[in-house]
């Protein structure tokens, strides 16, 4: 994992260091720690720091997919490919009540994320009491994130309160919690899009092949390119799927995550086009636009 | 060769802070086509300037904060020049926040602090820069902004400068710079200004030019131990981010404190073996031979050790809405160490409108104080001004688990060192011998008026009947000298308790048996009292009686004044009593009878 290139790049080494510092340390608090994974290639550079925090042992702590059934194939592919290696342990939990009452990203909106995301994740945590748990959010994804803290201490419903949040001095990080109460760690929280990828190319991180411009059968859909990855797509009148060079700059769920066109077919082309992109990664990201604000919102419900 | 430079923006409420950072990011390009989209309709929505846009928008993320068209907490900004990244932590203006302000200024290699041009420095200003001194923020740059608003007048922005530069070297700041703005127009914050009179560098120039904290290279390697890795019975690794220096294979390390020596044997930075690593690597080290190594202890070179005390004069930021009271007992963090500590004195506090120094007996929400802090043991440490990593600490309420303060260690207190502790050639246990007794404290709290000097007395009595040397300290006596000085507010009862705890501890140490008769209303003072003695050796009695027991018993008419608004802070009326939770005894005064409570205590004694 660890290059020359990463070695001689300041920048990077100096946040490859912070990763691994906030890591242990959350570790050495944590009674049962956790990380969110997501498959997305955030996800994929956080595990490979959690990784390098612990080498030459092996990872001492398992990772959660939250699964709404809705995923990309090639997301589900390449995450199966990675439990069966010997260096994982993944849990897969999927709101079961939520499949059986049908919720879908077509008929349910914003009620859709809540219950098969959000809802999801809390009560993942709570049936396996996990007290810390590593998500790979950055704090250049969005504004209310540019806001939080690295060690982010939640309540009994797992919620966030932007209002009081915790001083966080240096990187001396305080750990503790009254019981019942949890913490949320971010240790990509100074990381930008641009650095992940430089991240990624350097240290060799496989992602999956959604992120590189490849044909693919999309809809034109409100301005964005969906996917049509399997039959249930429910196509509009007059949609027509066609043949498109597009790639994804975030993964997600499948029909609310908008591809977009592009050459970009290597890592070095897409760390082109992240650095010259007029465009912000979550422009692709359809649910970020359900009401103003909307990020703060799932994240004080307790979002990841 | 690429580095990075994180900087705050900082000043009083309404200078202009987020409106600078964004109106920078706008016109450096950064901001992208959506955002910029999001940031015309918020304007529109919440936006201050009518139909322009309202660049501070683009900072406050939180929708409290675009709601009430004010900062409230750290805003991190990423963006790039040339071959310099940019971390913006912007802060908020409003003293109720200053906490946040601080935590920024913690993380910060430059600050720029704004001032309205019209007004100048303020009390904000005046308090954000001692905070800047405080963590050592290096760089500092003055933008003098809203310079339309006085018609770029030179005359305005030499006055402010020269009122800067006064303030920056009373501070002790290196270097100090003063840069005129309009920051809603862009105006020198990318390109240079058009005013006439002005030949010095723009806000993007002065932090392309300075240089972030760079670390020493030929420092003397220092390795905090994080944790500590055995994945396997053979492999023991030694995990933690070196503080300074550079480490190799074969290099020759102390561990501090415990001085056993060993060498390096390998190098890991993730699953690569290095050979070396320097300052700021998270590396995972094995060493030569089996040591006892944990959480907290610093490999060192032999030569060069790191210092370790537990006596330490520091500065420090309170936080808690509570003030600090010197006695209590928290946790200080300071890297990976930890221990209990408490802030033994608080030699002065800093006046924010001025900077200097005033006498205080507690610090309020916000303000900076010079302590002096005792540990329950000694921990590696480096000043400060010498590493910011081994230097500073934060104090966690440990019941709460809040972080209510920041601080940073200035030196040592040589007390303990320079007053050395004679060996005494007749020790306790030949002083129990000649006795023919166990020393121990009995510790009675409760109530004015639920039975404690009754108790005590009684208990004393009976104890000197069978021969035995007693000592009764009761609360009411000892106010009459040793702590005639003090009052009855929080920070005076905490020291009284001291007081007598120390001095409990020195007669048993003579070989007397304490009994202490003191209301002592605070658990957190008597748990410190409780640290002061072996185990067993202190044994707590809840006299336990309710409040309108004591107050009909009355014995000293008190809870009739108290009641009648004529005492301040009495116990039970108009100051809380905190009931032990867990004492070795609790005598119920309503239910049992003088001789019962009595043989109570004397059971468990025996």
């Amino acid at each position: 994992m660890l290059s020359d290139g990463i070695l001689s790049d300041q920048t990077l080494r100096g946040l490859v260091a912070e990763s691994i510092d906030i890591i242990r340390e959350a570790y050495v608090g944590a009674r049962n720690p956790i990380m969110l994974y997501s498959i997305g290639k955030d996800s994929s550079a956080l595990l490979a720091l959690c990784q390098m925090a612990f080498a030459p042992g092996r990872l001492p702590f398992p990772l959660l997919h939250i699964d709404t059934t809705w995923k990309f194939r090639q997301m589900i592919e390449f995450r199966d490919n990675l439990a069966s290696s010997a260096d994982v342990d993944l849990i897969v939990s999927t709101n079961q009540e939520g499949l059986a009452a049908g919720y879908n990203p077509f008929d349910h909106g914003p009620a859709y994320t809540d219950v098969m995301k959000t809802q999801a994740l809390r009560k993942a945590l709570d049936s396996y009491r996990f007290d810390v748990v590593f998500a790979g959010a950055r704090r250049d994804e969005e504004a209310s994130r540019a806001k939080e803290r690295i060690f982010s201490p939640r309540d009994p419903g797992h919620r966030w309160d932007p209002r009081e949040q915790r001083p966080e001095f240096w990187s001396n990080y305080n750990t503790r919690v009254t019981a019942g109460h949890t913490l949320r760690v971010f240790p990509l929280s100074n990381w930008t899009e641009l650095q992940i990828w430089r991240f990624i190319k350097l240290a060799e991180i496989p992602v999956v092949d959604l992120y590189f411009a490849r044909p693919r059968p999309v809809v034109e859909r409100d301005g964005h390119w969906i996917m049509v990855d399997d039959g249930r797509l429910r196509l509009r009148p007059g949609e027509q799927p066609q043949l498109r060079k597009v790639r994804f700059r975030t993964l997600g769920c499948y029909p609310l995550t908008a591809g977009f066109e592009s050459e970009a077919d290597t890592i070095e082309k897409i760390i082109d086009e992240t650095a010259t992109s007029t465009y912000s990664e979550r422009r692709g990201r359809l649910i970020d636009r359900d009401a103003p604000a909307s990020m703060e919102k799932k994240k004080s419900e307790g979002y990841f | 060769m690429r580095d990075t430079l994180r900087f705050i923006t900082c000043g009083s409420v309404d200078d202009g802070k987020s409106t600078l950072i964004g109106r920078l990011l706008y016109d450096l390009g950064q901001l992208r086509i959506d955002e910029v989209e999001t940031l015309t309709t918020d304007s529109r929505r919440f936006g201050t300037r009518q139909d322009d846009l309202d660049f501070a928008l683009v900072l406050d993320g939180l929708e409290h904060e675009r709601a009430a068209r004010i900062t409230v907490d750290v805003a991190y900004r990423f963006f790039s020049t040339g071959d310099r990244d940019y971390i913006v932590l912007d802060s908020p203006g409003h003293e109720q926040y200053t906490r946040n302000m601080a935590v920024a200024a913690s993380g910060a290699d430059a600050a720029i602090v704004l001032v309205d041009a019209r007004r100048g420095v303020v009390e904000q200003t005046m308090r954000h820069m001692s905070i800047l001194a405080m963590f050592r923020v290096s760089h500092v740059a003055l933008v003098v902004n809203k310079m339309d608003l006085v018609g770029w007048d030179h005359e305005t922005f030499k006055r402010i400068e020269s009122a800067f530069v006064n303030i920056a070297s009373q501070l002790g700041f290196r270097s100090a710079t003063s840069i005129p703005t309009c920051a809603t127009t862009g105006e020198n914050l990318v390109d240079s200004v058009v005013a006439s009179w002005y030949a010095g560098p723009s806000v993007l120039t002065w932090l392309a030019e300075v240089s972030p904290g760079m670390v020493d290279p030929a420092a003397p390697f220092q390795l905090p131990v994080q944790l500590v890795l055995r994945p396997t019975s053979d492999f023991r690794g030694y995990c933690g981010r070196i503080a300074q220096g550079t480490l190799r294979n074969g290099d020759p390390v102390v561990v501090i404190p415990s001085g056993k020596a060993s060498t390096i044997e390998e190098i890991y930075i993730g699953d690569a073996a290095t050979g070396q690593a320097t300052a700021g690597d998270s590396v995972c080290v094995t060493l030569a031979g089996d040591l006892d190594v944990g959480r907290g202890n610093v490999l060192s070179p032999p030569d060069e050790p790191l210092s370790y005390a537990a006596q330490f004069r520091a500065q420090l930021i309170w936080l808690a809405e509570k003030p600090l009271i010197p006695g209590r007992e928290y946790l200080l963090k300071l890297n990976y160490a930890s221990s209990r500590a408490s802030v033994t004195a608080i030699r002065s506090r800093r006046d924010p409108a001025t900077g200097s120094a005033l006498a205080a007996r507690q610090l309020d929400a916000n303000e900076i104080g010079d302590v002096h802090i005792s540990l329950a043991e000694p921990i590696p440490y480096a000043a400060y001004s010498e590493s910011k990593q081994l230097g500073g600490f934060i104090l966690i309420d440990r019941e709460t688990t809040a972080t209510i303060a920041a601080g940073v260690i200035q030196h040592e207190l040589r007390r303990g060192a320079n007053l050395t502790w004679h060996l005494v050639n007749v020790d306790r246990q030949a002083r129990e011998q000649l006795l023919g007794q166990r020393p121990c404290c009995i510790w009675l709290t409760g109530l004015s008026g639920s039975g404690k000097s009754t108790i005590a007395n009684a208990l004393e009595s009976h104890l000197h009947a069978q021969g035995r040397l007693t000592y009764l300290l009761d609360g009411d006596n000892v106010r009459h000298g040793l702590n005639a000085d003090l009052g009855f507010d929080e920070a005076d009862r905490a020291e009284n308790i001291r007081r007598v705890a120390e001095v409990a501890r020195l007669m048993v140490d003579a070989g007397i048996i304490v009994i202490v008769a003191l209301i002592s209303p605070f658990a957190a003072d008597r748990q410190r009292a409780r640290t002061l003695f072996d185990r067993g050796e202190f044994i707590e009695v809840h006299v336990d009686a309710p409040v309108d027991v004591c107050a009909g018993r009355d014995p000293k008419g008190l809870y009739a004044k108290a009641r009648a608004g004529q005492i301040p802070n009495f116990t039970g009326v108009s100051s809380p009593y905190e009931p032990p939770l867990l004492p070795e005894i609790r005598v119920d005064t309503t239910s049992q009878d003088l001789a019962e409570c009595v043989s109570l205590i004397l059971a468990l004694m025996s």
